[in-house]
């Protein structure tokens, strides 16, 4: 058990290490290094969201107004350089803990959107975050120490590929634990049945927050990093429609499933990008794919499984069997 | 002193007056019955207890402690805190999960390990993640479901959701259980093992049990003392045999001569 995820860990790893070394020599030009970063950044958003709404069942659709918060936050320490943190803390360092301190903060407006409607069961959720995002977007708008509807110049590009894919690594690693814990498992009953949770001794409130505000910090950084990857950011970056995306990453994943919500992030970025060439065709072309994936795979990518090892023999078994036997209903049975 | 003592408790839905002036009381170690024709309120009561409902009226005390009066109401997972679990009469499973993970969930409240130990799984978290499956097998296998671990909820056959769901509740280690109508569609010789069943956790856990049931033989059979219940009021109580022989009790099942 211990062993396989040292291997597992060591993989990742290696593929990041792999990736960062084809960057630095030049084979994967500056064009793919920011997809592969904008990957990265996306991973950490549809994976936070994945807390919310596939592992506790709760219906949010504001996280961009929380990466809106953490974009801005991180942007204004790494370019004041006498705000709060001392100046001799300067570059990556800097970087980190203006993510770290913007997260904080989309963490705590997060804890206070959540604190009055996560009381609630329904809906209430779904209408308040949507409004927390727009509220925050024209805030933002208006706001002229961070440039109003002009946006936000001259944040310096510390988000590197390999910074960003160590903090998608973290972010993975602590939400799969978080939910594979006994804390997990008490958002997951939410999820099940808010009632029977309830008389299990689970504070269901308290649950809702805790994942909300984990899910609203993980935001926070994401934005954080859009901000110093993007190198300006406006308020339009943060619409509706960015909180639209990500939740597509995390349905199309299959809700509650956080490797789904990775294949998707990767997925949809991919195709987003490669359909950058058709201009004004790209939205319908990627409206046709989403609307084809739902009808032949309305569970998601991966349902509501996580991709493993033994889900992956299981499929290769099932596919061998397959083809062995020549038809495709053949059970699982026969080999048993 | 009463494990369990409701005093005039009371609750209205807009103009219906559910369950009105309910004085009932549960010694340690009791296993009463909670009967009456549907609609009765017996649920309803059940749903007070557990904080579900909050009450119009009234006040629920239980092990010396007022769980619910007109100040304040405990939320239901503190009761369940405090010791009160229940199963459900429309079974309310965790469906899409493992049998080993409804029970599992059901330990949550005694987990010692804090949220940040629970990001990086390091202190405890291994050693008492491990207690806690160890429990929730040994539990499984009283109610003979430990074969079944890693079947869905949803997938089992219908009685032996009903033995998920007393193991689920027993998880939270409770004082008082709740059982809402644990008979329900099962065949007379289900119902026999589950009369045994009842008994020996009973015995086995310490427990004082109150239970709604339709099924006389289970009710007659099993319990100790037994409350009737009809349009919100208790109309009668006593032992099994005081019961059946109450003409109350018969007017309210079989109707009345008048009305006949």
């Amino acid at each position: 058990m211990k062993f396989r995820s040292l291997i597992k860990m060591g993989v990742v790893f290696a593929v990041g290490f792999v990736l960062h070394l084809l960057i630095k020599v030049g084979f994967i030009n500056g064009y793919y290094d920011h997809i592969l970063t904008k990957i990265c950044m996306f991973i950490i958003a549809a994976v936070s969201l994945n807390l919310i709404n596939g592992i506790c069942g709760q219906f949010s659709i504001g996280h961009a107004g929380f990466m809106a918060v953490g974009a801005y936050t991180a942007a204004i320490f790494t370019k004041n350089p006498d705000l709060f943190i001392p100046a001799a803390i300067a570059g990556m360092p800097r970087f980190f803990i203006a993510l770290a301190i913007g997260g904080s903060v989309a963490a705590f407006v997060g804890f206070l959107v959540g604190l009055p409607t996560l009381r609630l069961r329904g809906d209430y959720l779904a209408i308040t975050t949507l409004g927390f995002g727009e509220i925050i977007r024209v805030l933002l708008l208006n706001w002229k120490f961070v440039g109003g509807a002009s946006g936000y110049f001259g944040i310096k590009p510390y988000a590197n590929f390999l910074s960003v894919y160590i903090l998608a690594v973290i972010t993975v690693v602590v939400l799969s634990n978080f939910i594979a814990s006994s804390y997990g498992r008490a958002c997951i009953a939410i999820r099940e049945d808010e009632v029977a949770a309830e008389t299990m001794g689970i504070n269901t409130t308290k649950y809702k927050i805790i994942a909300f505000v984990l899910a609203a910090f993980f935001a926070g950084i994401a934005g954080g990093i859009y901000a110093h990857l993007m190198q300006a950011i406006m308020p339009r970056d943060f619409s509706f429609l960015v909180s639209i995306d990500i939740l597509l990453m995390v349905v199309l994943g299959g809700l509650g499933s956080t490797s789904g919500s990775i294949v998707a992030a990767i997925f949809l970025t991919i195709v987003t990008e490669s359909l950058r060439r058709f201009q004004s065709l790209r939205v319908i072309i990627y409206s046709l794919v989403l609307i084809f994936i739902m009808i032949f795979r309305p569970q998601g990518l991966l349902g509501n499984q996580e991709f493993s090892t033994p889900m992956l023999k299981e499929k290769i078994r099932l596919l061998f069997n397959r083809t062995k036997s020549g038809k495709g209903h053949t059970s699982t049975e026969g080999t048993e | 002193m009463p494990v369990l003592e409701t005093t005039d408790l009371t609750i209205r839905f807009g103009g219906l007056t559910a369950v009105l002036d309910l004085n009932i009381y549960l010694e340690a170690g009791e296993l009463v019955g909670l009967i009456g024709p549907n609609g009765a309120g017996k649920t309803t009561v059940f749903n007070m207890l557990t904080g579900v409902y909050k009450p119009s009226a009234g006040t629920i005390n239980f092990c010396g402690e007022t769980l619910c009066s007109a100040q304040h109401a405990m939320l239901p997972s503190l009761i369940s805190m405090k010791g009160i679990a229940r199963t459900f009469q429309n079974i309310r499973l965790f469906k899409e999960l493992s049998v080993l993970d409804n029970v599992k969930i059901a330990f949550h409240q005694h987990v010692k390990y804090s949220l940040a130990t629970s990001f990086f799984h390091t202190g405890r978290y291994a050693a008492e993640e491990k207690e806690i499956e160890k429990k929730a097998i040994e539990l499984l296998q009283l109610f003979d479901l430990d074969n079944k671990q890693n079947e869905q909820a949803k997938n089992l056959p219908y009685g032996e959701q009903r033995r998920l769901e007393i193991a689920r509740a027993l998880a939270t280690n409770p004082k008082l259980l709740l059982l809402d109508e644990p008979a329900a569609s099962m065949n007379p010789q289900e119902t026999q093992n589950l009369m045994e069943l009842i008994r020996f956790i009973r015995e086995k856990f310490d427990l004082t049990i109150l239970l709604i049931e339709h099924d006389m033989s289970l009710v007659m059979g099993v319990c100790e003392r037994i409350y009737v219940l009809d349009y919100g009021k208790v109309i009668a109580q006593g032992t099994p045999a005081e019961i059946r022989a109450n003409p109350k009790v018969i007017e309210a099942y079989l109707g009345g001569e008048n009305i006949a």
